[in-house]
């Protein structure tokens, strides 16, 4: 499944057109994105350049332990963008870091273990990258809808309590809602692959000069590898962080204590 | 005696809601009673711990609540709130949730009865109930536990004033029917006339009086 490409840093910038474009609709229909759409590509530029320098590295190093390292940054990271999106779940930071943390080293040493990709930085860091892109994404719309539907059910949730329910027995269908929610998207999606879009692997491995078997295949290992790690993701995530919600004496906390 | 409050009180948001309680509540039927705001549904929380003060003690049967298993105290004490939460799915799924919990045979038709519900209204969905019928099927849900004692929040604050009769009715009838306690929060006086044999009167999260009726509502 080898393939090389080469591409110049004038496409690159050829590729702006379509940035200035963007920029010039929202002008010109008064949605104020501007500014958004410029830090987005600046900000795209600078981290993928960076995280490609880094990645370089680590290829030519070849250890196991440079690409530890980065994958644990990466779950840090995910897990402080994931929180900012979970504003109403207490403690929010600790059950996504582990729901990553959880996900990215099952589902890599799972499809290690099968034999479906060799243990090394070139196969490790690109589909750690996705498996940790993705499962932040869904912990962090479980843990969103988690904190909307534990702050719109109080009520419910304390006369399930008062009947001398656990923290766990009484939030179990909010739980299950959230997590459902965090989960939906890529299966969603999954079902619709190469009927409304093709997925970005395929389309690089396309691109690349790949052979539309080869990229097929691999899509597909990724996709199912995909699914695997965002809802141990979002398990792990609502798992933990529904507890925080409440106090030992299986108490529904105040909002904000 | 079923309850015992010594120097309680409970600060939210940096407000006083109750201060300095202390008081005695027997077997029986007690009403708590006072002015919206005077924290009479913060103190029936705190009698099966949905919530803890932040000072004094709280004991039940001479015990502190903060020794009671919180689960076992909620299944012996068990709280009606002030609004319908049924659990989705039939009246009788939620019996039977309540009974499977406080671990308990389920008799449906028992407890519909005692709520004033036709034993019909087991298969009935929850979502397709009246408020008041689903006051009711909470009373039931609450009942199917077997407590020894039953806290009310306003029991009968969101219905019209046939069905509030009818609640009231159930709840006397009920304490002739089976040995159980009954603490009803009501911003009423006339209410807890109708309901209890003593009471407790708050006022700005103060007990201003408590003793029997004739002497707490005056």
């Amino acid at each position: 499944m080898s393939t090389s490409i080469d591409v110049s840093l004038g496409q690159v910038a050829a590729s702006l057109a379509l940035v200035a474009l963007a920029a010039g609709i929202s002008f010109w229909r008064r949605t104020d994105l501007e500014r958004d759409i410029v830090v987005a590509t600046v900000r795209s530029f600078v981290q993928l350049t960076a995280i490609g320098y880094a990645i370089k590295l680590i290829f030519e190093a070849d250890t196991i332990w440079l690409v530890v390292a980065l994958l644990s940054v990466m779950v840090l990271f995910g897990a402080l963008t994931a929180r900012s999106r979970a504003k109403k779940v207490p403690g929010a930071f600790w059950p996504l870091l582990i729901g990553l943390a959880i996900a990215a080293a099952s589902t890599l040493g799972l499809v290690v273990a099968l034999g479906i990709f060799e243990a090394t930085p070139r196969y490790l860091v690109p589909v750690g990258g996705m498996m940790i892109g993705n499962a932040m994404t869904a912990s962090a719309v479980a843990l969103n809808r988690l904190g909307d539907e534990v702050s719109g059910s109080r009520a419910a949730i304390e006369a399930t309590l008062a009947l001398g329910a656990t923290a766990r027995e009484a939030s179990a269908p909010f739980v299950r809602r959230a997590l459902r929610s965090g989960t939906i998207a890529l299966i969603d999606s999954t079902k619709t692959t190469g009927l409304i879009f093709f997925p970005g692997t395929m389309v690089g491995m396309l691109l690349a000069g790949a052979e539309p078997a080869d990229a097929v295949r691999l899509q597909l290992i990724l996709l199912y590898a995909l699914l695997g790690s965002t809802a141990i993701a979002a398990l792990v995530a609502t798992g933990l962080a529904y507890r925080n919600f409440f106090t030992p004496a299986q108490q529904l906390r105040e909002p904000g204590a | 005696m079923l309850f015992e409050l010594r120097d309680v009180s409970l600060t939210r948001g940096g407000r006083p809601v109750l201060d300095s309680i202390g008081v005695e509540i027997h077997s029986g039927a007690t009403a708590i009673v006072g002015p919206s705001g005077s924290g009479k549904s913060t103190l029936l929380r705190l009698l099966n711990r949905l919530a803890d003060p932040d000072t004094g003690t709280i004991s039940y049967r001479d015990r502190p609540l903060s020794e009671w298993d919180p689960l076992q105290l909620r299944r012996e004490v068990s709280l009606v709130p002030q609004l319908p939460a049924l659990l989705e799915g039939t009246v009788e799924s939620n019996l039977r949730y309540a009974a499977g919990l406080a671990g308990k045979e389920l008799d449906a038709r028992r407890c519909l009865g005692h709520a004033g519900l036709d034993s019909r209204f087991a298969e009935r969905d929850v979502s397709k109930l009246s408020v008041g019928e689903q006051q009711r099927a909470m009373l039931a849900r609450a009942l199917a536990q077997e407590p020894a004692v039953l806290l009310l929040d306003e029991p009968t604050s969101a219905l019209d004033h046939d069905a509030r009769d009818a609640i009231e009715a159930t709840l006397a009838r009920l304490r002739t029917e089976i040995d159980i306690s009954l603490i009803v929060v009501s911003h009423d006086p006339e209410q807890a006339r109708r309901l209890a044999d003593r009471a407790v009167r708050l006022k700005a999260g103060r007990v201003a009086a408590c003793g029997p009726l004739a002497e707490a509502l005056t």
